[in-house]
């Protein structure tokens, strides 16, 4: 892998792999895929390739911290808040 | 306006654990599980955040009160952009019996200490629901107060506060100083990801005695019992609606 770009992969599989903790299936199962994900795409060199797969690896850390804000939401939402038209 | 903001945040069990009743029935279960802050409070924080980004305010200062793990909600709010974090020492018996009349007690001392012009905290925490810190701090500062905030604007030296109430939505105009509580839609707060973590690591957390801010942290509470909600009762099947009217007359509904 081409040095600058190394430390950007590897800086956004920490990233992913923190995120991936509050996991709803749980943290380990992320984990497990996240691994596969990036060991499946370890040969690639071309670093056009390489940048289209990081720009999809932080779409799925927004995709996360969306899904994430929506529980939450929804949770508190369903608790506090009668909902006057069921 | 540039001033300086206290937000308020709260450490309590995460909100997706399922929570559980000690066996003794003094309370619930906190020992290993799950803690983050409180959701309210980080709509709090964000605003917060928000203002200062808006360059409105000059420096936003989250306060937590609890033993050593708040500082753990104190950070989470630095990551989220806060510039420096006061951790109130509460342990022990204190802790247990820390309730919102200490709290207010704390965030006033502290907002004359730091010379406050806002105090952001959210409406209640999803541990106790006492929604009472935010007005109990404005009623000891004298400071006026805008509760269940959805909407804040800051207008020269006033604040334009939308809140939800059960009729809908009231506007008011309220003077600073002053205490906002979040409610659930006043903004979407930001994820603390692991970049902003490592960031405010460089940030302070100064360490304060509630003795040292001359509060007294003696409850007239004391907790009795907690017991879990009474289960669903089964339901019934009946076969016609004559059968249900007479079921319904029997229990002494109709």
């Amino acid at each position: 892998m081409a040095n600058p770009l190394r430390s950007e992969v590897v800086r956004l599989y920490k990233n992913l792999l923190y995120l991936g903790r509050e996991y709803p299936k749980g943290g380990d199962y992320f984990r497990d895929r996240l691994r596969a994900a990036f060991t499946k795409n370890k040969s690639v060199q071309d670093p056009e390739q390489i940048k289209a797969m990081i720009a999809r690896g932080e779409y799925v850390a927004r995709e996360l911290e969306a899904l994430y804000y929506l529980r939450k939401y929804r949770a508190m939402k369903k608790r506090y808040y009668e909902d006057s038209k069921e | 306006m540039s001033g300086r903001v206290l937000v308020g945040v709260k450490r309590v069990i995460d909100y997706a654990v399922k929570i559980r009743v000690k066996p003794d029935n003094t309370g619930v279960v906190t020992d290993g599980v799950k803690h983050s802050m409180n959701p309210f409070c980080e709509i709090a924080v964000e605003e917060a955040v928000k203002l200062k980004e808006k360059k409105l305010v000059k420096e936003v200062v989250a306060v937590s009160c609890g033993p050593q793990q708040s500082q753990e909600t104190i950070r989470t709010a630095l990551a989220m952009g806060a510039d420096r974090g006061i951790h109130v020492e509460v342990s022990g018996n204190d802790y247990e019996t820390l309730g919102p009349l200490q709290v207010s007690k704390i965030m006033a001392a502290l907002a004359k200490k730091e010379d406050a012009q806002i105090i952001i905290l959210g409406k209640q925490a999803i541990d106790d629901d006492c929604n009472q810190t935010g007005q109990m701090t404005a009623a000891l500062l004298d400071w006026p107060q805008g509760t269940f905030a959805s909407e804040v604007t800051l207008d020269g030296d006033k604040i334009k506060v939308v809140r939800e109430i059960d009729g809908g939505l009231e506007t008011i105009k309220i003077n600073t100083p002053a205490v906002l509580t979040a409610d659930l839609r006043l903004n979407t707060p930001r994820y603390a990801t692991l970049p902003n973590i490592m960031k405010a690591k460089k940030k302070k957390i100064a360490n304060v005695k509630p003795a040292d801010l001359g509060v007294n942290l003696t409850s007239k509470l004391e907790v009795l019992r907690v017991e879990d909600p009474p289960q669903r009762q089964a339901g019934m099947k009946v076969e016609t609606v004559e059968d249900l009217v007479g079921k319904l007359k029997e229990s002494g509904k109709v």
